[in-house]
Formats: C-alpha cells, sequence, structure tokens
C-alpha cells in the first residue's frame, strides 16, 4: 500500500475524504478525544512546558553530536552482545530484516507497531520471502486484514468505526462460530486478543519499532499501551529492532525528560502503560528474552536533512499531537496525505524522504493556524517548514500554472504601494456595491474554488491598511 | 564504501564536521559520563509518608488497584484475599526471586508453582525493582530469579513493592540501577508498568485487557 504514494493525488484524494460518510463519522473521534485529553494532562502539570523545552534541546544537542552519539550506543550494543545493521535505504533495510529471518528458517514474524515498517514497506518484503508478518497492535492488525495504510501515527485505524471492524473479523476468522456476538467494542478486543495470542506463541522472530535509542547503555526504548510489543519481543528466539538515525539520545536522564512528555503529547496518559527499555538479548541464567537481539539503523534521506532549514524535523518523537489538533487533518483524515506520514509533521517529513515533486501538495495543504506548533512537544516550527517547502516548490517551478501567474499579478502590485491600495481599495468598492443587498455573494468569476463550498462575505467598512490606519492613529 | 561509513559520511557531510573535533567528543563524553537530571517536577520530589501516598494515589489513577500491608510476612494472606475478592482460583506462578521466597505461603491454601510463564498462567506474582510515585509507575528488571513472561502473559498481574524501594522519580530508579549494575550497563529488560494493559484502537474508546494483563493489583509492603 505504501510503496506507492499518492500524494501527488492529494486534492482528489480529499475530495473523496470529505465525501466519504464512514470515514466522517470515525473523524469525529478524533476531533473530541485527543484534545482534551492533552489539554487535561498538560494542565496537571506546571513544569510540563519547561519539559518541552528540555525536550528540544536534547534533541538539537544529539543531532548536533549525532554521528558521535551513533559511535556510542553501537559500541555499548555489541558490548551487551547485540548486532548493528546499518541500512542506507529502504531497499537496504527490507535486505537485512529478511536475511535475519531466512537464516533463522522463519515461518511467522510478530510485528509491534513501527512507522519505520511502513516506511520502508517492510510486510511486502517478508512476504514475498515466504513468511507470514502478523501485525500485533489492534489498530495495525486491523488494517492488514482490510490491506490498508495505518491513516495515523500512532492509531492506526481510526479512520474505522466498530461495525466495519466487526465484517472484518468475521470475513477473516472463519474458524469462530459465525453466530458469536461481537456488538461491543470489547468483544472485538478480546477476539483479537485471543486469536494473536496463538501468533505470539507461535512466532520464530519479532519485529518492533524503537522510540528511542540510548547511546548511554546501548538501549532501544518502545512506548506501547496494549503490551503487543513486549510480546513481540520477549518470546521468540529473535527480535528485531528497525530504528532510524534520529531516534538517538544520550543518556537515561535524557530519555526520561521526553517520555515525561510524550505520552502526555500522544494519548493525554501522564505515562504509557508500557516503557520497556531493551539491551541485547537474553543473559545467562535467564529463562526468557530473544537469544539474539539485532538492530537494523535507517538513514533514508535524513542524514540530508543535517544541516538544512528541516534539521529541526529530525527532532519529532512521532507523538502525533500535531495532526490530532490539525484541522486539515480533521477534514481528510490520514489516507488523503497518500503516504505513511500524515498531518502536518507529514507535510513537512514527506517532502524530504519521497521528494518535494511528489509530495508538493501537503506543505499546501495548510491553513497556517499554528495549532501544531503550539502543541508539539519538541516545538518543531512545523508552519515555518512548511513555508520553506513552498518557496522550495516554487522555486523549482513545480507549482502550478495558474497558481505562479496569480502570485505575479499579486507581486507586480504588492511592489508598488500607491497601485496597490488603489487597486485594493477599487475592489473591495465594487464588491461592497454589487454585494450591498445580501451582505455575501454565492459565485464570484476566478472564486469558484471558494464559493462552490461557502458565501463570500461582501466587504465592509473599509480596505484592512485602512483600519489599521484608524486604528493606530486612535492609539497614538 | 561500507553502508555504515556512508551513512557516517553523510552525517558528517551535512553537519560540517569531521568526527575528530575535540571540544564535540568532550561534549559527548561529558554528557554521558555525567547525565545531568534536567527537570524532575516537584510532584516527583516527595518523601516519607507524602510520597507513598502520592505512589497509591497516582497507581490508581491509571486503574491499577493497591492493598498496603505492614511486612513481607503479611503478603501471601493479602494475595490470597485478592483473589477470593476478585473471584480467582488460589493458583499461581511466580520466579525465583529470594524476596518471594521469604514468604510464608505454605500458611496460605494457595497453589504456588515457579518459572516463566507458557501463557496458560491465570494470575502471575512479580516483585518490582521500584515504584515511581510521580506517575505511580511500576519498575520490574529482567533476570534469572525475574521471568519477563511473567509480567505480560497472565491475565491478572500482582506486582509486591517495598515501600523503601518507592522513589519520586525515574531518575532516582536510574541511579539505582546504576549503583547495582555498574554505570552504562543495564538489565537485558526494564520494564515500566503503569496501569493494565488498554487500547484505544477501536472508535478511541478505552478497553482494558489488550495484549497484557488486564488487571494489575499492588501489594505496597512497609511504611
Amino acid at each position: 500500500m505504501t510503496a506507492h504514494p499518492t500524494s501527488p493525488y492529494f486534492k482528489e484524494n480529499a475530495h473523496e475524504a470529505l465525501k466519504d460518510e464512514q470515514l466522517q463519522m470515525a473523524l469525529s473521534n478524533v476531533r473530541q478525544g485527543f484534545i482534551d485529553k492533552r489539554a487535561a494532562v498538560a494542565a496537571k502539570l506546571p513544569e510540563f512546558e519547561a519539559l518541552r523545552d528540555s525536550a528540544r534541546d536534547i534533541k538539537n544537542h544529539t543531532l548536533a553530536n549525532l554521528d558521535l552519539y551513533l559511535e556510542k550506543w553501537e559500541n555499548k550494543v555489541h558490548d551487551a552482545g547485540g548486532h548493528v545493521h546499518w541500512a542506507r535505504t529502504a531497499e537496504e533495510a527490507r535486505q537485512a530484516i529478511v536475511d535475519i529471518c531466512r537464516k533463522a528458517g522463519a515461518k511467522t514474524v510478530t510485528k509491534g507497531k513501527s512507522m519505520i515498517s511502513e516506511e520502508i514497506n517492510l510486510n511486502a518484503a517478508i512476504e514475498a520471502a515466504g513468511m507470514t508478518p502478523v501485525e500485533t497492535d489492534l489498530g495495525e492488525y486491523i488494517i492488514q486484514l482490510r490491506n490498508e495504510a495505518p491513516s495515523h501515527i500512532i492509531a492506526p485505524a481510526v479512520h474505522l468505526n466498530a461495525t466495519q471492524v466487526e465484517s472484518d473479523f468475521r470475513r477473516v476468522h472463519t474458524h469462530l462460530d459465525p453466530n458469536r456476538d461481537l456488538s461491543e467494542p470489547v468483544q472485538l478486543l478480546t477476539e483479537a486478543r485471543q486469536v494473536l495470542r496463538e501468533k505470539f506463541l507461535a512466532a520464530d522472530v519479532g519485529i518492533t519499532g524503537a522510540n528511542f535509542l540510548i547511546a548511554e547503555t546501548g538501549t532501544s526504548v518502545i512506548v506501547t499501551n496494549e503490551g503487543n510489543g513486549d510480546l513481540t519481543q520477549i518470546l521468540p528466539k529473535i527480535h528485531i529492532v528497525i530504528a532510524s538515525i534520529e531516534k538517538l539520545v544520550p543518556t537515561l536522564d535524557d530519555v526520561s525528560q521526553i517520555l515525561r512528555v510524550l505520552a502526555r503529547s500522544a494519548t493525554g496518559q501522564e505515562m504509557s502503560v508500557y516503557t520497556t527499555f531493551s539491551t541485547g538479548p537474553r543473559r545467562p541464567g535467564d529463562v526468557d528474552g530473544p537469544e539474539e537481539y539485532h538492530v537494523v539503523v535507517l538513514d533514508n534521506g535524513r542524514s540530508a536533512m543535517l544541516g538544512t532549514s528541516f534539521q529541526d524535523m529530525l527532532r519529532c518523537i512521532r507523538c502525533g499531537a500535531c495532526m490530532n489538533h490539525c484541522p486539515v487533518y480533521h477534514a481528510v483524515g490520514g489516507h488523503a496525505y497518500g503516504w505513511v506520514y500524515p498531518g502536518p509533521m507529514g507535510a513537512v517529513l514527506s517532502p524530504s524522504l519521497i521528494g518535494v515533486d511528489k509530495a508538493g501538495h501537503l506543505p499546501n495543504a495548510s491553513t497556517f493556524c499554528g495549532r501544531c506548533e503550539s502543541v508539539c512537544p519538541v516545538r518543531i516550527p512545523l508552519p515555518k517548514m512548511m513555508r520553506h517547502w513552498r518557496e522550495q516548490e516554487f522555486e523549482r517551478h513545480l507549482t502550478p500554472a495558474t497558481v505562479r501567474s496569480g502570485l505575479g499579478v499579486w507581486a507586480f502590485f504588492a511592489k508598488r504601494p500607491t497601485l496597490y491600495r488603489f487597486a485594493s481599495n477599487l475592489g473591495m468598492k465594487a464588491l461592497a456595491f454589487f454585494g450591498r443587498d445580501k451582505g455575501k455573494f454565492t459565485s464570484l468569476p476566478f472564486a469558484g474554488g471558494w464559493t462552490d463550498y461557502r458565501d463570500f462575505p461582501a466587504p465592509q467598512g473599509g480596505t484592512f491598511q485602512d483600519q489599521w490606519k484608524a486604528r493606530k492613529g486612535a492609539k497614538s | 564504501m561500507s553502508a555504515r561509513e556512508e551513512i557516517f559520511g553523510a552525517v558528517r557531510r551535512s553537519l560540517g564536521v569531521t568526527g575528530q573535533e575535540q571540544p564535540r567528543r568532550e561534549a559527548v563524553n561529558e554528557r554521558i559520563a555525567k547525565a545531568p537530571r534536567g527537570i524532575v517536577p516537584e510532584r516527583g520530589q516527595l518523601s516519607g509518608e507524602a510520597l507513598l501516598a502520592l505512589f497509591e494515589e497516582q497507581a490508581k489513577a491509571t486503574l491499577a488497584t493497591i492493598d498496603r500491608v505492614k511486612d513481607r510476612a503479611a503478603v501471601p494472606d493479602a494475595i490470597a484475599d485478592f483473589l477470593r475478592r476478585t473471584n480467582l482460583p488460589a493458583r499461581l506462578r511466580m520466579g525465583a526471586d529470594p524476596r518471594l521466597g521469604e514468604m510464608p505461603w505454605d500458611k496460605t491454601a494457595l497453589e504456588v508453582s515457579h518459572g516463566k510463564s507458557d501463557g496458560g498462567d491465570l494470575v502471575a506474582v512479580n516483585h518490582a525493582f521500584a515504584g515511581v510515585a510521580e506517575t505511580g509507575t511500576l519498575i520490574l528488571t529482567s533476570g534469572p530469579d525475574n521471568p519477563t513472561t511473567l509480567n505480560f502473559l497472565p491475565d491478572y498481574a500482582i506486582v509486591i513493592v517495598d515501600a523503601k524501594d518507592v522513589r519520586g522519580s525515574y531518575e532516582d530508579v536510574w541511579q539505582r540501577i546504576r549503583d547495582r549494575d555498574g554505570k552504562g550497563h543495564m538489565p537485558r529488560t526494564v520494564n515500566w508498568i503503569t496501569g493494565p494493559s488498554r487500547s484505544g484502537d477501536i472508535e478511541q474508546k478505552l478497553l482494558l485487557g489488550a495484549h497484557g494483563p488486564r488487571s494489575v493489583h499492588i501489594v505496597l509492603v512497609g511504611e
């Protein structure tokens, strides 16, 4: 699914999404839930804003010294008996993972939730190698059954309603009683728990992502609420971690700072249920745990973001707060963005990873309301970076001709203030005159994109510049 | 050139560094050696009874349940009582942790078996390394006596915490692990557990018992 981005068709995707009643019903859960929960839990911790600064500073320091922290971390993984595999590209990462699975003679491969796995389209590669990948996060399991991509980075099935999940379970779990009751969500959860429990116990290899890699100790960290990531990594003989280079943090103390803002920003919990720190394979005397521990470290375009105006994006800890608060995401959901990462963080990251020629619509799909930046736990200036992409798109002549010529006309006037004032005054008066009866327009030439969906109000009370002048005069 | 060398080369080119700069190396070495604490919330700096009260309050907020008993000898009775209240069979699985071994299980009617879990156990008892009052978090470390599977496979998790092991903040617990295992060394697995397993993946409704234990019961020992 994720192999071929549909980001170039964002506009068409968005139109479809707006018409999709099931999707719109499901999206109302995002609008209601996440925002209130985050606000409540942030208000309970007086140090929350200071911790956001601290998290930002830790990530900045790490990125500025990323080469050195990667070295330290790698040495520590080796000391603990683990293996590190470096992957420049998605292809190299897939190959490294498939090789480990093949060598183990694996049949069933369980997986914890990982966006990097989506980014490199790992499941298809595992299947092509004749093995069965099983997603174990409830949301990921549901979308795997539907052959869909996640629509949210922490709530992959947020675009679905319980009735859809019920019909998928009935379609796939044909070994169960067809007359069973699945009308309550908790019955769906219980069924998934039973079905997946067998997979956990049968798996030969378990693959998880990593929220963090710790240089001090060579540790990988996963954060989950379900416990699926843990069952994925402690039961099979082999645990493979797939992580990208920017997941590094220096110390256990540093990761604790960031963990204090992660769950609060993501789900509005003070702490997620399971935060698990894994260091190497099982030790002498251990009666459980994996016999081999591998980390596949992926670059895939990230090193090229360092030292550019997009370096700040590498601070992202994938909490999802930006999309939870985004009016565009609320309207169209995650699939419309057409690739792995939706919402504001995706609008900035996707052009870096798959090219602005493919993902150029995404940074344009923003009202610049700034809510994303205001809730980002590591204070990434997302609107500013979307603006950078728009500039790059314009400079590289990727912007559509109508927009370019429109901007050209605007620029002509903007460079000539007297003419600008005259023209805007004239335009405003004309609109005010023609709209004086209704106070609004239901259609306007060249503005169908606006008036097809809502009325355009007739201007009243002078141009912005007139009002600005009057108010400044009143103040001084 | 290997993938590793190319990635390091690309990172260094982008950052405009060689990796040989002494000031950068010193800054990184110092941060790892000193592991500065950062901001510890005020509520993570309590002590005495206020610390234990916050731990209890926060643990309940995560939908865990908690009993307090005065000493280790009182733990088996308290657990037997919990199982009766919850209508669970009087059967337990636990690791070989000596702190558990010291407890008078034979004075109760509980049937106790030892070792890792294969998925067939309903109730497990674990001994926590520490508790963190800030968020009511339990901290468990893996080892020959503390199989990690017992934390995740059983439906009901009972976790024993010594009151003297409850700390205000995560940082205080990291310090204890460094003191025990040596700076820069970690047990294979450190589990922070904050309440019972849950999922919000179906219509954002909170449902307990996703893949891990559907119930977490804490027994806090001592004062």
